[in-house]
């Protein structure tokens, strides 16, 4: 071995190390931002290691040196300035976002590998000689292509630009996605016997499989979609490692792919879902009309500000419900404010975190980490429902179908065995909601007509404003 | 590398990322899978290949300088972003001292 080949060796073995620690550290709280850092380290020194190995062997052209430093100069450009810019509220749609941008490069490294067979170098460059190369060329080119589409479908659909089309509801898209996985397969054995211009079909109607089976899915799956997404774009990673022979791409595409994989049956797990529902079944709201979800409320308490004020006065325990709504609402920080005066006045109050409260897993956390709430504050599922028959009062923001008690009561329901918050234990509930919609799976929500839950109708943000001038008059948190 | 090197190096790297992340934190997976997102941009690797074998077709350079942009606005934002998410996390003991 060559002295340019053992240090691109030694520093690949590194590099395949520090990620590996980096994503084991990520998922400890105490650990994870210097992970994050490690990981990052890791990265620009396989680049280093890539750069340094060519430079020892057969160089690297001046035209080489410029557009490597036009594609990085963009792209980091680019990223950088979204990821400093974008509010923590769209968190969801930018990691899928950046998510496809990662599936279009090994589309793109795998497209023109194709297209312009590479001359042989020093090593065994010679593409489309044998099967192994045509295969991995169209893994990457399919996974690619839908992790690309189907990220920014996703991406499009949370930012609100795409609604779920109703066709996409019927039995028509199973029919239409069978045809493109079908067409795919017929490019991808075309491309393998050698016929090169099938290379575009394969592009386009994986692409188009990537929406198709995107764009039915509801708001309510998207962060197992996501997540699945995430996990794709490392087999796409993994897939255009064996285009260009590289081990370290495989190992940490792997990684990735692996890593998302677990990730999505650990979101599936907290919706009480299968992954298969989720990717075939099509939104819950389409089940839930057909089902006993869409009964009418008939005993609806609603009531004012004040009243709700009042009841926080006089409560020893509070537990906060945070859901979607407020992020929508931007509301994190007036909360805080909120529950900053009740701790003033000596009221316990604590958050319960449900697992797929929000529209990503974690996302609640993130969101109240932003109002500064004391991290030992968050509960998790298990670990608060004991404690809500001893809570005075609970306040739902911008929550619904994880506080549904259908999942727990009604077996004809599709929410039926869905893990959920135990909110109607407590003696007072308050449900702050801007009107009686239904919550992302479109089904009734039974806790609205419990006799011990009252309505607050508005703005989630504006109902908690009027809710610290209540809290003002009544002289709770001013000592 | 033979192909069955590759398959090996796959099937140990998939069993490596699968015993990784084993117990995770809810609080952790928003950054968690936004963290291994950036690596999954690893792919610049082989975007950076395709330039430097491109020999002067400028068609190859191209795609190449585009696909090394796409996984590196996949790379920088997302460390960027989990790093953003994180600070959060870690900024509320100091506050407490």
């Amino acid at each position: 071995m060559s002295l340019p080949v053992i240090i691109k060796f030694v520093i690949d073995l590194l590099a395949v190390l520090l990620l590996a620690l980096g994503i084991k550290g990520l998922s400890k709280v105490k650990s994870a931002r210097d992970a994050n850092r490690l990981a990052a380290f890791a990265m620009s020194l396989s680049v280093v290691g890539l750069l340094s190995y060519y430079l020892g062997t057969s160089g690297i052209a001046i035209q080489s040196w410029i557009w490597i430093i036009i594609g990085s100069i963009i792209g980091s450009l680019f990223g950088a300035i979204l990821a400093k810019k974008v509010p923590m509220t769209s968190m969801p749609e930018t990691v899928a976002l950046f998510n496809g941008c990662g599936g279009m490069s090994s589309l793109l490294v795998a497209l023109g590998v194709a297209i312009f067979p590479i001359s042989g170098g020093q090593e065994n460059f010679d593409f489309f000689k044998s099967l192994i190369n045509e295969v991995s060329i169209s893994v990457s080119i399919f996974v690619g292509a839908i992790t690309f589409t189907g990220s920014i479908v996703a991406m499009a659909k949370l930012q609100g630009w795409l609604s779920t089309p109703g066709w996409t509801q019927s039995k028509v898209r199973h029919f239409v996605n069978i045809v493109f996985a079908v067409a795919s397969l017929i490019a991808f054995f075309d491309l393998i016997n050698g016929n090169t211009s099938s290379i575009w079909l394969l592009v386009i109607v994986s692409s188009l499989l990537g929406i198709g089976v995107t764009l039915p899915i509801g708001g309510a799956d998207m962060p197992v979609v996501i997540s699945l997404l995430n996990s794709y774009s490392g087999i796409a990673a993994a897939a255009a490692g064996f285009v260009v022979d590289s081990q370290l791409l495989i190992v940490a595409g792997a990684m990735v792919g692996a890593a998302g994989l677990i990730l999505t049956q650990v979101m599936c797990k907290g919706m009480n879902r299968s992954l298969v529902s989720v990717l075939f079944g099509g939104s819950l709201s389409a089940q839930s009309t057909a089902s006993s979800g869409s009964g009418e409320y008939t005993n609806i308490t609603s009531c004012s500000v004040e009243e709700c004020a009042l009841t926080l006065e006089a409560a020893n325990k509070v537990i906060i419900v945070p859901g979607y709504g407020l992020a929508v609402a931007q509301a994190q920080h007036t909360l805080r404010e909120v529950t900053k005066k009740l701790e003033q006045n000596g009221i316990e109050v604590v958050y319960a975190i449900h697992p797929v409260a929000g529209r990503m897993p974690g996302h609640m956390n993130v969101l109240l980490a932003e109002a500064d709430v004391p991290y030992e504050q968050l509960k998790e599922m298990d670990v608060v429902n004991p404690d809500f028959p001893a809570t005075d009062v609970v306040l739902v923001l911008g929550a619904n179908d994880v506080v549904n008690p259908q999942a727990k009561n009604d077996s004809s329901s599709p929410l039926y065995g869905m893990p959920v918050l135990d909110v109607q234990e407590a003696r007072t509930v308050f449900v702050i909601k801007r009107g009686m919609s239904a919550g992302y799976s479109g089904i009734k929500n039974d806790l609205f007509d419990l006799p011990n839950t009252s309505m607050v109708f508005g703005d989630a943000k504006k109902v908690l404003n009027d809710l610290i001038g209540e809290l003002k008059d009544l002289g709770v948190g001013e000592k | 590398m033979s192909f069955i090197s590759l398959l090996w190096v796959l099937l140990l790297g998939s069993l490596l990322g699968l015993e990784l992340i084993g117990k995770v934190p809810p609080t952790l997976h928003t950054p968690l899978m936004s963290g291994a997102n950036a690596i999954s941009g690893i792919t610049m690797l082989a975007a950076l290949t395709l330039i430097v074998k491109a020999e002067g077709n400028a068609p190859l350079l191209i795609i190449g300088s585009v696909s090394l942009g796409f996984a590196l606005f996949n790379v920088i934002g997302g460390f960027f972003v989990t790093d953003r998410m994180l600070a959060m996390f870690s900024r509320k003991p100091s506050n407490k001292k």
